[in-house]
C-alpha cells in the first residue's frame, strides 16, 4: 500500500523518504539469546514513530544500542548523517538524540527545577574551572531557568518547581523526565514507555505534549504497549518480535496485518476484555 | 572530679589541630560521598600520600614547605587518577572494595623495610617541620587558655589548620552551588540519567575524586605536622572509618556538617575519657580500671552513633526532607 512516508510500499525495513536515523545489521546477543537482530531500520524525520511488540521483543535493547548505553555485537547506524556506532551515550545526547527510560529516572533528591536545568546543554558553569567564575555562567543560567520554567508550565509542573523530585507522583515523574529531555531542544526524542503507570487523566495531556513536539519539528520515537495511544498519535508503526522487525507501516495498516495480530495484538485486540467470556479468549477464537 | 578541668580539655579538642586534620579529610569525603555518591573507603591513603609526600619532599629532596606541600597534593591527585581510571566505571559498592584494598596496599608499601631510606619503614619519618614552623610569626612564649597552655608553635599549627578548614569549606560551598556541583548531585542520584542528558559522567567523577583526595592530602599534612612525626600505622582503616563517622555525624551532603561533626566527635571522646576516668578514680565503676577507659569510650561513641543513625539518620545538619524520601 502506497503512503507518503516510505519509498514504495511499506514493508519491514523499508526505506523512508527522509530518514533521520538509519541502522544496518544491528545485532545484540546475551549469551545464546539474540535479543536484537535488525537488518535495516529507518526512522522518518519530523514524525511520530511507535515501536511496538511483545515483551522481550528487543525494543528497549534496541533503544539502549542506538543511544550508546549498550554495545552491539555488530552493526552500524547513523543519526542525521553522522556515524554513531560505538559513540559514548553523552556524546549521542549532545548530538540531539535524547532518550528517556522505561523505569523513570527522576533525580529524586534534586528539586524539580534543578532536574530541568540539568537537561540543558552548553552551560559553561558545568566546567570545573569555570564554575568558580559566576559571571561567566550567570547569563546562561538565567536563559536555562527561563526555558525550564516555560516547559514546567507547559507540563503543568510549575507549582512543584521547588519540590524535590522524590515527592512527585509516578505520572508527574514521567512528565518531568520528558520535560527534562526537551530542555536541550533535541532533534530526536526517544521515549521508552512514556505511558507506563500514568493515570488516564494524565495520559491525555501526555499525548497532547507528544503531538506538540511534532508540531515543533521534533522527531519522536516511542516504545509503547498501549494500542490506543499508538493509534492516536503515531504516524508510523514498527513492530518487533524476537529481535526482528516483523512489520512496518501506518498504524491502521499495521493493526490489520495478520503477522502483527498473531505475534502481538491477539485476536481480541479491539475488544474490551470485560465483555468477552474468558472461555472465548482461552479457546483463541 | 574537676569539672572545670574536664570542660577545658574538652574545649581544647574543639580547636585541636588533629580535629582540623580529620575535618579536612571529612570535607573531602563529603565531596566524594555526599555530593557525588562515590563510596570511597580509602580516604586514609589520600591523607597518607599528603603526609608522606610532604615529609619525603622535605627530608629526602630538601625542599621548602611550599614545594613540599605542592608535592604532597600532586601525589594525592595522581593517586586519584590512577585509582579512578580503572575503577570509576565500576558500581558504587565495587569502588568501595577497590579503594579500601588499594589504600591498605599503599600503606603497607610505606611500612616495608626495603624503602627505609626514603619512607622510614615501620618507624616512619620525623622532624620535617622546620621550614613550616619557620613561618611562625607568633611571639615565642607559652599561651594559657584556662588550664591548657600552648606553645607558640601549637597555636600556629592550629591557626593554619583551621584557616585551611575555612578556605576548604568556602571552596566546597562555591563548587556545590555552581552548575558543576549540580551535575555532581545528579550523578549521585542516577548517573545513567545524567549520561542521557549529555554529560561526561566519568570526567566529573574523576574531578570529584581528585578534589576530595587533595582535601584529605592537606588533612594528612596537618595531622603529621602537629607532632612532626609520620608513622605508617596512623593510616590504617581506622583513620578512614573515623573520617566516615565524622561525616555521617555531621551530615553527608552538607559543608558545615563535617566541621561540626569533627568537633563534636573529638570533644565527646575527650569528655567521656575524663568522666569515665573520674568515675573510676572515685570507685563508682568497680568493673573498670583506668587502662580500660580508653577502649570503653569508643564503645560508648559507637553507641551514640548507632542511636544517631537510627533517630537522626541525616546527621546533625542534614536535610530531614532529603532523608525521609529514602526510607
Amino acid at each position: 500500500m502506497a503512503n507518503s512516508i516510505s519509498v514504495g510500499a511499506a514493508s519491514p525495513g523499508c526505506k523512508k523518504v527522509d530518514p533521520i536515523l538509519v541502522a544496518d545489521n544491528v545485532t545484540r546477543q546475551f549469551g545464546g539469546l539474540t535479543a536484537v537482530n535488525v537488518e535495516h531500520l529507518e526512522i522518518p524525520r519530523g514524525l511520530i514513530t511507535a515501536l511496538i511488540g511483545p515483551n522481550g521483543a528487543g525494543k528497549t535493547t534496541m533503544f539502549n544500542l542506538l543511544t550508546g548505553f549498550d554495545e552491539p555485537n555488530s552493526g552500524r547506524w547513523t543519526f542525521d548523517g553522522t556515524d554513531l556506532a560505538g559513540v559514548a551515550p553523552y556524546k549521542v545526547a549532545r548530538m540531539g538524540m535524547i532518550r528517556t527510560f522505561q523505569l523513570t529516572k527522576a533525580l529524586s533528591l534534586l528539586t524539580v527545577i534543578d532536574n530541568m536545568r540539568l537537561g540543558a546543554q552548553d552551560q559553561p558553569g558545568e566546567g570545573f574551572i569555570q564554575s568558580f567564575l559566576r559571571p561567566i555562567w550567570k547569563k546562561r543560567e538565567a536563559q536555562i531557568s527561563e526555558r525550564a520554567d516555560e516547559l514546567l508550565q507547559r507540563f503543568k509542573l510549575d507549582s512543584k518547581r521547588e519540590d524535590y523530585a522524590a515527592s512527585l507522583s509516578g505520572g508527574q515523574r514521567k512528565l518531568l523526565e520528558m520535560a527534562r529531555a526537551l530542555m536541550s531542544e533535541p532533534k530526536l526524542v526517544m521515549l521508552d514507555e512514556p505511558m507506563a503507570g500514568v493515570n488516564p487523566a494524565l495520559t491525555q495531556s501526555l499525548l497532547e505534549h507528544i503531538k506538540g513536539l511534532k508540531n515543533d519539528g521534533t522527531t519522536v520515537l516511542f516504545v509503547e504497549h498501549d494500542m490506543h495511544m499508538v493509534r492516536n498519535i503515531a504516524d508510523w508503526v514498527i513492530v518487533m518480535a524476537e529481535g526482528k522487525i516483523v512489520a512496518e507501516g501506518p498504524p491502521a495498516q499495521v493493526m490489520k496485518d495478520q503477522a502483527v495480530i498473531d505475534a502481538y495484538l491477539g485476536a481480541h485486540a479491539d475488544t474490551d476484555l470485560g465483555t468477552v467470556a474468558i472461555k472465548t479468549i482461552k479457546a483463541g477464537k | 572530679m574537676d569539672f572545670l578541668n574536664i570542660l577545658n580539655l574538652t574545649g581544647g579538642e574543639l580547636i585541636g589541630a588533629y580535629t582540623a586534620a580529620y575535618v579536612l579529610c571529612a570535607l573531602g569525603l563529603a565531596m566524594h560521598f555526599g555530593f557525588t555518591g562515590l563510596l570511597n573507603f580509602g580516604q586514609a591513603a589520600f591523607a597518607a600520600l599528603g603526609a608522606y609526600g610532604y615529609a619525603i619532599a622535605t627530608l629526602t629532596f630538601g625542599w621548602p614547605w611550599y614545594s613540599a606541600t605542592l608535592f604532597g597534593l600532586v601525589c594525592s591527585a595522581l593517586f586519584a587518577v590512577a585509582l579512578g581510571i580503572p575503577t570509576l566505571r565500576l558500581r558504587a559498592d565495587y569502588l568501595a572494595i577497590v579503594t579500601i584494598a588499594s589504600s591498605q596496599a599503599l600503606v603497607s608499601v610505606f611500612g616495608v623495610g626495603q624503602y627505609r631510606d626514603v619512607t622510614g619503614g615501620s618507624n616512619g619519618l620525623s622532624q620535617f617541620g622546620e621550614s613550616f614552623y619557620a613561618l611562625n610569626f607568633l611571639p615565642d612564649q607559652r599561651i594559657e587558655l584556662g588550664v591548657l597552655t600552648y606553645s607558640s608553635n601549637e597555636i600556629f599549627i592550629r591557626i593554619v589548620a583551621w584557616s585551611l578548614v575555612i578556605l576548604g569549606a568556602l571552596l566546597l560551598l562555591i563548587l556545590t552551588r555552581s552548575p558543576w556541583g549540580r551535575v555532581l548531585k545528579g550523578i549521585r542520584e542516577d548517573e545513567d540519567a545524567i549520561r542521557s542528558l549529555g554529560k561526561n559522567v566519568f570526567v566529573y567523577k574523576l574531578q570529584s575524586l581528585i578534589i576530595g583526595g587533595t582535601f584529605a592530602s592537606l588533612g594528612g599534612m596537618v595531622f603529621v605536622m602537629t607532632s612532626q612525626t609520620n608513622q605508617p600505622v596512623t593510616w590504617g582503616t581506622d583513620f578512614t572509618f573515623m573520617t566516615w563517622t565524622i561525616l555521617l555525624l555531621g551530615g553527608a551532603a552538607t559543608i558545615l556538617g563535617p566541621i561540626v561533626g569533627g568537633m563534636v566527635f573529638f570533644a565527646l571522646l575527650m569528655f567521656l575519657q575524663n568522666i569515665l576516668e573520674g568515675l573510676v578514680n572515685l570507685g563508682l565503676l568497680p568493673f573498670l580500671d583506668i587502662a580500660q577507659v580508653g577502649q570503653i569510650r569508643y564503645l560508648l561513641v559507637g553507641l551514640v552513633l548507632m542511636l544517631l543513625v537510627i533517630f537522626r539518620p541525616q546527621g546533625i545538619f542534614g536535610n530531614k526532607k532529603e532523608m525521609q524520601f529514602n526510607g
